[in-house]
C-alpha cells in the first residue's frame, strides 16, 4: 500500500513532526528514533525535538488514555517508542544545558505492597520525558527523604491501595514540613481508594486519578515552578 | 463432572462464594506490608478462622489465602522459594475446614495476577507466566484444593497463561477479571471480550466472571454484559462492599450489609450462578447476602437503570461494549498494513 511507504526523510519539518505524533500513537519505536535523528540533522535543537515532536505526541496519547480511547497496553507501547527517542536526546540535552523535564522519586508507602498502579505511573512519566527513580514497594519516610535529596528530585510520588496505608502519606508530608523542605518538592499522591479531598487533607499538591493525570499534573506543576523561577 | 464445584452447580441454582481476604486478615492483626501468604505457615489458626468465618456465614465456596502466592509477588518479600509450600499449606488448612463443615464446601485455590506487565513493554512472557502459575497450581493441588480460582486479572495474555497452567496441573478452574476502568479492565478488556475468550480456550473454565473493580453497580453492569454475550457458562459475581469513602478523617467501604444483600439478589436475578464479595466484604455482609438469596423470590433480570436505582450510579457512562474497536483518532495514513 502506498500509505505504508512513508519516507520520513522526504517529509517537511511540519509533516514529519505530525507523522512522529502518529508514530508515537502507534508505538513505533524505530520510526521515532529515525525521526529524531532526521530533525537533529536538520539543525533542530534537542530541546525542540523533545518538546515539539515527542512530548507533544505523548500529550495526545495521554489525552486519549484519559478519555478511555486508548488503554494501558497502547500507552505503554507509545511510552516505549518515546523512550527510544529519549535515549538519543538525553546526552544531547545534558550537553546543551536544556531545561530538564524534571525528576520524580516514586514508591508505594510503608505497609503497601500493591505496585501495579505505581509502575504504570513510573512508565508513563518516563514516557513523557521525566527521569524516574523507582523506590519500589513498602517505603518508610527516611527512604523517600534520602532519595529526594540524593537524586535532587523535583517531584515526590506516593501510592497506596489500602485504606490502612493511605494515612502514611501524611506522615511523609509532615516530616518534609518538620524539616522545612516541603516547598522544595511537588508532592503527588495516587491509588484506588484515594480522592481529591484526601489529597488536600494530608497536604499533598495534588491527587492524581490515573497515570495520565499524573503526567499532566506533573507537567503543569513543573511549568509553574519554572515560571516562578524566571519571574 | 468429577469435581466438587461442578457437582454443586448441578444441584443448586446459585452458590455463595466468600468475601474479602485482606480486609478480614487486617482485622486479625496482619501488619500492613507483610505478605498475607506467610501466615499460612506462621499463623495457621488465623487462616483457619478466616475460612471458618466464610463457611459459618453461609459460603459454599471459599478462596485460599494465596492471592499473592506466585513467585513474582513473593519475591518482593524474598519468599520466592516458598511458593509450593505456602500454597500447599493454605489449601491443606482449607481442606480441613471444608471437610469439617458438615455440608459440601468447595476449596478454591486463589491465584492472583503476577503484577508484571507482558513484553514488549514489560518483562513477562507467556512461558514465564505459565511457569509461575503452574508452580502455584501444583502447590494448591498438593494441599487438596478442589478447583483453581484465578482472579483480578486484567490482561488477556495473563488469563490465557493461567488457563494453560490449570491444564498442566490437571485441575478444573474458574477465572475472573477486574473491570475497573470505565467498564473495562485496566488493559482494556470488555465483558464481551472475556465472554468470547473463555469459549476459545482449550480448557474453558467451569465458571468465569468479574471480581473487585469499582463497587457493586459497576460490577453488576459487567455481569449484564456477560449475559448479553449469550454465554451458557456459569457466571461469577464477586463485587466489593461499596467504594472506599473518605469521611471526616476516616476511610471506610460504604457498602452496608443491606446493600450487599440487594446486590446479591440482583446478581442472581441477572443470571450469575456464583455470587460473593471482594474487598470490604465481611461475615456480616455474607450473612445478609445468604439470607436474602434464600428468602427473596427470583425476580426479572434487572436493567442497568434498575441497578442504578437500587445500588447507586455508575463510575462511567458506558461499559465499553459496543464501542468501535481501537483508536478513533483521525489519522494521516497508516504505516502498518
Amino acid at each position: 500500500m502506498a500509505d505504508d511507504d512513508i519516507i520520513l526523510s522526504e517529509l517537511s519539518d511540519d509533516d514529519l513532526v505530525l507523522q512522529m505524533h502518529d508514530d508515537l500513537y502507534d508505538g513505533l519505536r524505530e520510526e521515532i528514533e529515525e525521526g529524531v535523528g532526521i530533525l537533529l540533522e536538520r539543525g533542530w535543537s534537542p530541546y525542540d525535538v523533545l518538546t515539539r515532536a515527542l512530548v507533544a505526541g505523548m500529550t495526545i496519547v495521554g489525552a486519549d488514555f484519559r478519555d478511555g480511547i486508548l488503554f494501558v497496553p497502547e500507552v505503554l507501547l507509545a511510552a516505549n517508542a518515546m523512550k527510544g527517542g529519549m535515549a538519543i536526546l538525553k546526552p544531547l540535552l545534558i550537553a546543551t544545558g536544556a531545561p530538564r523535564m524534571g525528576k520524580m522519586v516514586i514508591g508505594t508507602v510503608k505497609g503497601d505492597i500493591h505496585d501495579i498502579g505505581k509502575n504504570l505511573v513510573a512508565m508513563m512519566m518516563e514516557g513523557a520525558g521525566f527521569e524516574v527513580v523507582d523506590l519500589g514497594i513498602n517505603n518508610a519516610v527516611e527512604k523517600y527523604l534520602d532519595a529526594l535529596e540524593r537524586e535532587g528530585a523535583d517531584i515526590l510520588g506516593m501510592s497506596a491501595l489500602l485504606t490502612t496505608t493511605m494515612p502514611y502519606m501524611k506522615v511523609v508530608i509532615d516530616t518534609l514540613k518538620e524539616r522545612g523542605i516541603r516547598e522544595n518538592y511537588i508532592v503527588l499522591v495516587g491509588g484506588a481508594p484515594l480522592n481529591e479531598e484526601f489529597g488536600r487533607a494530608i497536604g499533598a499538591d495534588a491527587y492524581c486519578r490515573d497515570a495520565a493525570v499524573a503526567v499532566e499534573t506533573a507537567k503543569s506543576f513543573i511549568l509553574r515552578k519554572h515560571n516562578a523561577l524566571n519571574a | 463432572m468429577s469435581d466438587a464445584l461442578s457437582r454443586l452447580l448441578a444441584t443448586r441454582d446459585w452458590l455463595m462464594a466468600d468475601g474479602a481476604t485482606g480486609t478480614n486478615l487486617f482485622n486479625m492483626g496482619l501488619a500492613s506490608g507483610e505478605p498475607p501468604e506467610l501466615w499460612n505457615a506462621d499463623q495457621p489458626d488465623n487462616i483457619r478462622n478466616l475460612y471458618r468465618m466464610a463457611v459459618e456465614a453461609g459460603s459454599d465456596i471459599f478462596l485460599t489465602n494465596t492471592f499473592g502466592g506466585n513467585s513474582s509477588r513473593l519475591k518482593l518479600h524474598n519468599a520466592q522459594s516458598r511458593v509450593h509450600e505456602l500454597n500447599r499449606l493454605a489449601a491443606t488448612l482449607g481442606r480441613e475446614v471444608a471437610d469439617a463443615a458438615g455440608r459440601p464446601v468447595v476449596v478454591a485455590g486463589s491465584i492472583g495476577p503476577t503484577g508484571d506487565i507482558f513484553a514488549p513493554m514489560g518483562t513477562l512472557t507467556h512461558e514465564l507466566a505459565v511457569e509461575m502459575f503452574h508452580e502455584q497450581a501444583e502447590g494448591l493441588k498438593a494441599g487438596g484444593a478442589d478447583v483453581l480460582w484465578v482472579e483480578t486479572i486484567s490482561a488477556i495474555e495473563e488469563y490465557k497463561a493461567a488457563a494453560e497452567a490449570a491444564l498442566l496441573a490437571g485441575m478444573p478452574w474458574c477465572g475472573t477479571m477486574s473491570f475497573d476502568t470505565a467498564g473495562r479492565t485496566m488493559m482494556g478488556v470488555t465483558s464481551a471480550q472475556l465472554a468470547a475468550l473463555v469459549e476459545k480456550l482449550p480448557n474453558p473454565p467451569i465458571a468465569f466472571g468479574a471480581n473487585c473493580g469499582v463497587g457493586a453497580s459497576d460490577l453488576m453492569r459487567t455481569i449484564l454484559g456477560f449475559v448479553a454475550a449469550g454465554t451458557e457458562r456459569p457466571i461469577i459475581a464477586k463485587g466489593n462492599a461499596g467504594i472506599p469513602k473518605y469521611h471526616e478523617g476516616h476511610i471506610h467501604y460504604d457498602g452496608t450489609p443491606e446493600l450487599m444483600a440487594e446486590y446479591a439478589v440482583l446478581a442472581r436475578d441477572a443470571g450469575a450462578r456464583i455470587i460473593g464479595g471482594c474487598c470490604g466484604t465481611m461475615p456480616m455482609h455474607l450473612k445478609a447476602m445468604r439470607a436474602a438469596l434464600e428468602s427473596r423470590p427470583r425476580g426479572p433480570r434487572p436493567t442497568v437503570e434498575d441497578i442504578a436505582a437500587r445500588l447507586g450510579g455508575y463510575s462511567s457512562a458506558s461499559d465499553g461494549t459496543g464501542d468501535e474497536e481501537g483508536p478513533t483518532r483521525e489519522r494521516r495514513g497508516r504505516r502498518r498494513s
